[in-house]
């Protein structure tokens, strides 16, 4: 499994109030959070994220509110993977339960910048910055948690 | 090697002996809960699924407290969706608009979660219940509907950091103010993934309420959970509460924390966090400019108990707010409510020309019930601070205890009291 797209990078402490802020958790219909997908920090994300983009960000992603909106909205907007310096624990247990890729990779996250061209492969967790020609290695994941992303998130995973 | 309280109550809900950091493991639970936001998408997801029904009605929580009363017709669409789930799987702990309060004010003060017990809810604050010596932690609305299904959860057990509270805080300072400084001082990735556990003799000064307020944070230090040790304030607390009997799990003496932090509690001073970090405190006597406010909230899981109500009317008595400020109150739950109309704190806030709001989340996360404009700014007991967490992205969140909140809506600007 790969992923190959443009970057759209952002800093710190990202918190899932940015990510999709709450006046719009009156839905949990995905496209409709996906249209308003990081508006409070990038105006612009919206118009111009295309399929299989990329998310980087450096310490703490996604902190803040529990709301699986988050991990959703970035879902439903085309993004392939995010990968960053850390996660906040509650998005990247969501990330995980509803099968939307995630890379911890303090180097990627340092180096990468806007707009870069990026491959993920997730098999081996090298991150190709195929603008910039270098590599980097990110930790893959743990068996149990490759079991649930390669069954399609957790619900699947339960069925017997 | 010695476990954590938190390793312990992970072992004994997953039938282990020992676990150990990192460790990776499915535990039985005691209490799922969600709200009238991650419910709906939890159901979704239970339905989709197609799980013939619910592993124990008595032990989930459904709370309609986030944009209730139906803030506008796709809120009510949602509730609607939660109350008719609740209704088809009869589940026991439903609660709507008359009996409802903020979940984390509401489950304690139900006895619905006590000591060494273990609950995940969809709702980043469901670290609350740790005040009462439960392990209990965030998550999302996929993890609420295996959990409704199944009754269990998997955790990556956490390492600790140990909090040693020693002395006595002063008058006027609270637990809010122990959890901002706590926050200021290892920043709001300091505790990332592990549990933050608060014992020492400190403990002994620190009612359930300020244990509630400082559990109620942690999420906002990353921590996975806050865990106070269980001590006779608890027993009493859940005696008037809860008739089953409680397992007590204490810290080996040789448990192994990644970090040990002493705080002496007649040091802490009134703390504000400035936008848009929790951790970005500083104490009211740092504070060195006028910062003129708009809004003053009272409420919210992390400061809507009857004691915040207390202590805000106390310093309300026979003021009035400042002229261009408005001051929300909201009692966090329907009895909460009711003892303020009893205890006259009700007509102080009406007095004071505060305005006293049914128990709703509403204000917190900019939902509704006194949302920002661009430009304003507002001082707030909640819990986060966050670019646009109250309303327009260019508005400004202070957070605070309600002391500092009643004491800056008086003087329409931010200000601690003497």
């Amino acid at each position: 499994m790969k992923a190959h797209g443009t970057v759209h990078k952002y800093g710190d402490n990202v918190d899932t109030d940015v990510i999709i802020p709450a006046r719009y958790l009156n839905t949990a219909d995905h496209k409709e959070l996906a249209s308003h997908c990081m508006e409070d920090i990038d105006k612009d994300f919206v118009k111009n994220v295309k399929e299989g983009d990329i998310i980087v960000a450096n310490m703490n992603f996604g902190c803040g509110s529990s709301r699986e909106h988050a991990p959703i909205a970035i879902k439903a907007s085309g993004i392939s993977c995010v990968i960053a310096s850390t996660f906040a624990r509650i998005f990247y247990r969501n990330a995980i339960n509803i099968g939307l890729a995630i890379l911890e990779c303090d180097e990627a996250a340092k180096d990468i910048e806007n707009g870069n061209e990026v491959e993920v492969d997730f098999d081996t967790g090298i991150i190709t910055n195929v603008t910039k020609g270098c590599t980097y290695k990110a930790e893959p994941f743990p068996e149990f948690i490759k079991d649930i992303i390669n069954k399609g998130g957790l619900l699947n995973s339960l069925k017997k | 090697m010695g476990m954590t309280m938190s390793q312990k109550i992970l072992a004994k809900h997953a039938g282990l002996e020992s676990v150990r950091e990192g460790q990776l493991i499915r535990a039985k639970l005691d209490m799922v809960l969600g709200n009238d936001i991650t419910s709906p998408v939890a159901i979704n997801e239970f339905n989709k699924a197609g799980f013939g029904g619910v592993f124990n009605k008595d032990k989930i929580s459904l709370v309609m407290d986030h944009f209730t009363p139906n803030k506008d017709i796709k809120a009510a669409t949602q509730c609607k969706q939660c109350r008719e789930f609740a209704g088809k799987y009869d589940i026991t702990n439903y609660y709507d608009v008359g009996d409802m309060g903020i979940e984390h004010a509401l489950l304690p003060e139900k006895g619905l979660i006590g000591p060494g017990e273990l609950c995940i809810g969809a709702d980043s604050h469901t670290c609350t219940y740790g005040a009462l010596g439960a392990f209990s932690t965030g998550v999302g609305s996929t993890d609420m509907a295996a959990g409704m299904a199944t009754g269990e959860a998997w955790f990556k057990v956490p390492s600790a950091i140990k909090f040693n509270l020693t002395g006595k805080l002063n008058k006027y300072v609270s637990g809010k103010d122990v959890i901002l400084h706590i926050i200021g001082m290892i920043g709001v990735d300091g505790a990332l993934y592990q549990s933050m556990e608060f014992t020492g003799e400190g403990l002994k000064s620190l009612s359930i309420d300020d244990r509630l307020c400082i559990a109620n944070m942690a999420i906002e230090a990353g921590a996975k959970n806050g865990i106070f040790e269980v001590d006779e304030i608890t027993m009493a607390y859940m005696k008037e509460r809860a008739d089953r009997d409680f397992d007590i799990f204490k810290a080996d003496d040789d448990a192994v924390y990644s970090r040990v932090i002493d705080i002496d509690l007649s040091t802490i001073k009134q703390t504000v966090s400035f936008p848009h970090l929790p951790e970005n405190t500083k104490t009211v006597d740092e504070i060195t400019e006028d910062i003129k406010i708009d809004q003053a909230v009272i409420g919210s899981c992390t400061n809507g108990r009857i004691s915040d109500m207390r202590i805000a009317a106390e310093i309300l008595k026979d003021k009035h707010i400042a002229k261009g400020v408005r001051c929300i109150v909201i009692p966090g739950t329907q009895k909460v409510y009711l003892q303020c109309i009893k205890e006259g704190l009700a007509e102080i806030f009406v007095n004071a020309g505060c305005v006293l709001s049914t128990p709703t989340c509403g204000p917190c996360l900019g939902g509704h019930m006194g949302i920002l404009a661009a430009g304003e700014r507002a001082i707030s007991t909640t819990n986060r601070n966050f670019v646009g967490r109250m309303g327009h992205v260019d508005s400004e969140v202070y957070l605070a205890s309600p002391a500092v909140a009643a004491a800056s809506a008086i003087a329409g600007k931010i200000t601690g009291i003497k």
